[in-house]
């Protein structure tokens, strides 16, 4: 009798077994452990949480960076449940309880980017090997955000912008691991343009002042095209230096010009000083084409305003935020940093902030710090109660769209830090563009065990 | 027209002040022959004196308000200046013009760091090579930039002018071509004139006075001066005294058109060594005649016209500038024979 059931021994069904549990079992874990353990650059493994907090406290932009560093500190405080909370009752999500992220409590480095892109990459680097950073945010100059976000890209860690507002940002050097909340020059002309053509008419002839770097030239061009939309002539621009500090030899060109319009793209210290020399020229009594001669400063902050004194008043701008909002959320935010510090928050401050409890809210949403988990968490969020109203962060460029602010210098300030006066808001429907116009690719949200 | 006499005298504001720094600097190589790097901390450090001076002057007394509360719900903290309280108008006239007064300050605190620093440390380098006395004094730069930085942070702190010079003269009108068609800051003219004030009270500290005879004679030939039974060496002390209250006051002066920080010295620092060498190596007016040219010269080369021509030029036209007459008047513009050739 031939055996039919030959090779089915006890011995043979007990091995085979064994090896369908292991092949069914085992491989796939073999195969994907990656993305189970979550093995990336800086995972946490104790009980704190790192974030590495880069800002210039040194350079041309060292006011707002000195700005940014509180609010990061206040946003930390309240992400570990000290303090008031700030925004964080006010947050629509309500992901963060005070215990950390994940129940990791946050601790922070910083580094000073010294308003300079190499040095800004150089302490994003220490803060990623050295000190353990799993997340990076920071700078107030686009030439430093946009070389911080190429390295977080090329190291696999998130990084929330801090104050850039260049097109090219989320433009044509958009990152998959880079996030932007601050809105930008292309969104500022769409809120200024019409706001200037209402206050200075039709027939002008502007001049441009533009600081030589990406986020100048990307305002001027925004500008130009806001105003010639209006019908408005402009001069060949000029480029002058950033950290100049003298910008008189480039403003007296501008007297005997035929320009009737000085628009300032210039920021930080370079605003304050472009600003208050081009007042002292007897700008504003001047008049040229039978017109009175006007100033703009495209992008302008309270904190440039408070350098500039005088000179800001009556002075059209755009802003991303102001404390004298009146939304819940941009009270408790004001209350609770006037609290701490002894001033109002600046936009910065407020940017800063939101960033850091936005990248907190994504992890807990996401229930991992694995970044390519916390990208997906953040790309097309849709959020509210953070002082801006509702907002998107588009998954197309990780560009924030919201309300954007246009403000003026106020004519008789009530008190120090009463500066500036939100006249006119342009909504997020009408600063809404197809991302398409600025090209740049995301690239891929792959992890790196840096 | 109107466009070139703008620039001109954009230029002349300029030179003022780089003729200033160069002249002190000048000073120092030509009577003690020390190449002084530290020269731009001490324009600095008179910009700092101005600042402290506005500081003291303006010091406050707070009281609480509780009637009245901050927008962050904190009572809010009324601020006078003690000046204002104690001498009323007076005092807020003191407070408009704290710029100008702080020469009061300057002036001594200028020259007791000047001879402070020449008989602590730059003393030691007269017979050392160049080269040392660079490092020395460079890094004796970096030190006195971070003691400023460490005291009154990395920010820059702005220092109004008085009221009465904020705005701008009308040019246009006093030579004819109408009003409103030259203009110019009050205190941008104010800051050209004390240029030339202070430039000219230095050439005829030199010139008429017995002091500034010896110092010249030395500076021709210091063993000869020596063997007549002068003490040369204290008068050198004095002129780097003096030239450090130079400095000082430029520094002083300048703070209404650029708020100073720490690092405003370095910024003048390489400017100010290319003024010297352009006018030639210890020659005082050279140094003064390349401070006006080359203040004249970036002027130019920021107009757009120029610009459009040769990108850049407002950059670089200082140092190109520098190699065109070096390259034609090796030992600068006034240089003499025989100055740092060995």
């Amino acid at each position: 009798m031939t055996n039919s059931l030959k090779g089915f021994s006890r011995r043979n069904v007990l091995k085979g077994g064994l090896a369908g549990i292991v092949a069914t079992g085992v491989a796939p874990v073999f195969f994907t452990r990656g993305a189970y353990a979550q093995e990336f650059c800086n995972a946490p493994t104790g009980d704190t949480v790192t974030l590495g907090l880069n800002m210039p406290l040194t350079g041309a932009y060292a006011d707002e960076g000195a700005d940014q560093q509180r609010a990061y500190e206040l946003a930390i405080e309240h992400l570990n449940g000290g303090g008031d909370g700030g925004m964080v009752p006010t947050f629509s999500s309500k992901t963060l309880t005070g215990n950390g992220i994940l129940g990791k409590k946050v601790a922070f480095v910083t580094g000073d980017d010294q308003t300079k892109a190499d040095a800004g990459r150089d302490s994003a680097r220490r803060m990623i090997e050295r000190d353990g950073a799993v997340m990076i945010t920071g700078a107030s100059s686009s030439a430093v955000a946009i070389a911080e976000q190429a390295l977080c890209q090329e190291m696999g860690v998130i990084y929330m912008a801090g104050l850039t507002h260049s097109n090219d940002t989320t433009g044509k050097d958009k990152k998959r691991y880079g996030f932007r909340h601050f809105f930008n020059a292309y969104q500022s002309g769409i809120a200024l343009g019409p706001v200037l053509g209402e206050a200075y008419g039709k027939d002008r002839v502007a001049y441009h002042l533009t600081a030589d770097y990406t986020w100048g030239w990307t305002q001027e061009e925004s500008m130009i095209q806001a105003t010639e939309a209006l019908g408005w002539k402009t001069l060949t621009p000029v480029r002058t230096p950033v950290g100049a500090g003298d910008f008189s030899q480039y403003i007296t060109p501008f007297l005997n010009s035929g320009a009737d319009v000085l628009v300032l793209n210039h920021y930080g210290f370079d605003g304050v000083n472009s600003i208050t020399q081009a007042v002292q020229f007897g700008l504003r009594d001047r008049q040229a084409n039978g017109k009175n001669v006007e100033i703009v400063l495209p992008l302008v902050s309270d904190l440039m305003a408070k350098g500039a004194g005088e000179a800001i008043r009556g002075v059209y701008g755009t802003a991303n935020w102001d404390w004298q909002l009146t939304d819940e959320a941009s009270k408790a935010f004001t209350k609770s940093f006037g609290a701490k510090y002894g001033q109002p928050p600046s936009q910065i401050a407020q940017t800063s902030y939101v960033q850091v409890l936005l990248y907190a809210d994504a992890v807990e949403r996401a229930g991992t710090f694995y970044p390519p988990e916390v990208i997906k968490a953040l790309e097309g969020y849709e959020f509210d109660g953070l002082g801006n109203g509702p907002t998107l962060y588009r998954a197309e460029d990780h560009q924030c769209f919201k309300d954007v602010y246009v403000v003026k210098g106020k004519e008789a300030p009530a008190n120090p830090y009463d500066l500036l006066e939100v006249v006119g808001t342009a909504s997020r429907e009408s600063v809404t563009y197809d991302p398409a116009i600025f090209g740049g690719e995301l690239g891929p949200d792959t992890p790196a065990a840096c | 027209m109107e466009a070139i006499l703008a620039q001109l005298l954009n230029g002349l504001d300029k030179g003022g002040a780089y003729a200033l720094i160069a002249l002190g600097l000048t000073l120092v190589f030509g009577t003690l022959g020390v190449v002084n790097f530290a020269h731009g901390a001490l324009f600095m450090l008179g910009a700092f004196c101005a600042v402290t001076f506005r500081q003291l002057i303006t010091l406050e007394s707070v009281v609480v308000d509780p009637t009245q509360t901050t927008a962050w719900g904190t009572p809010l903290e009324v601020r006078t200046p003690l000046a204002q309280q104690w001498f009323g108008d007076f005092g807020s006239v003191l407070i408009d013009y704290s710029v100008p007064l702080s020469i009061l300050l300057a002036i001594p605190v200028m020259l007791i760091i000047g001879i402070v620093m020449e008989r602590g440390l730059i003393k030691h380098f007269y017979k050392r090579p160049h080269a040392e006395q660079i490092l020395v004094t460079f890094g004796l730069a970096i030190v006195l930039q971070e003691i400023v930085k460490s005291i009154f942070g990395p920010n820059p702190i702005s220092q109004p002018m008085p009221t009465a010079l904020r705005g701008a003269a009308d040019i246009g009108s006093w030579i004819g071509l109408g009003p409103g068609v030259l203009t110019y800051p009050w205190w941008r003219l104010t800051y050209f004139l004390f240029s030339i004030g202070v430039l000219a009270a230095v050439f005829a500290f030199l010139r008429f006075t017995t002091f500034g005879m010896v110092v010249r004679a030395g500076m021709a030939d210091r063993e000869t001066v020596g063997l007549l039974g002068i003490d040369i060496d204290r008068r050198f002390t004095i002129m780097f005294g003096l030239a450090a209250v130079v400095a000082g006051l430029a520094g002083v002066m300048y703070t209404p058109l650029v708020p100073p920080n720490y690092h405003l010295g370095m910024d003048f620092l390489v400017l100010s060594f290319v003024v010297v060498v352009v006018g030639g190596m210890g020659s005082l007016p050279g140094a003064v005649a390349a401070g006006f040219l080359l203040g004249i010269l970036q002027s130019f080369a920021s107009m757009n016209e120029v610009k459009q021509i040769i990108p850049g030029i407002d950059q670089i036209i200082i140092y190109a500038t520098a190699v065109v007459i070096l390259l034609v008047r090796p030992r600068g513009l006034l240089g003499r024979r025989g100055v740092m050739e060995g």
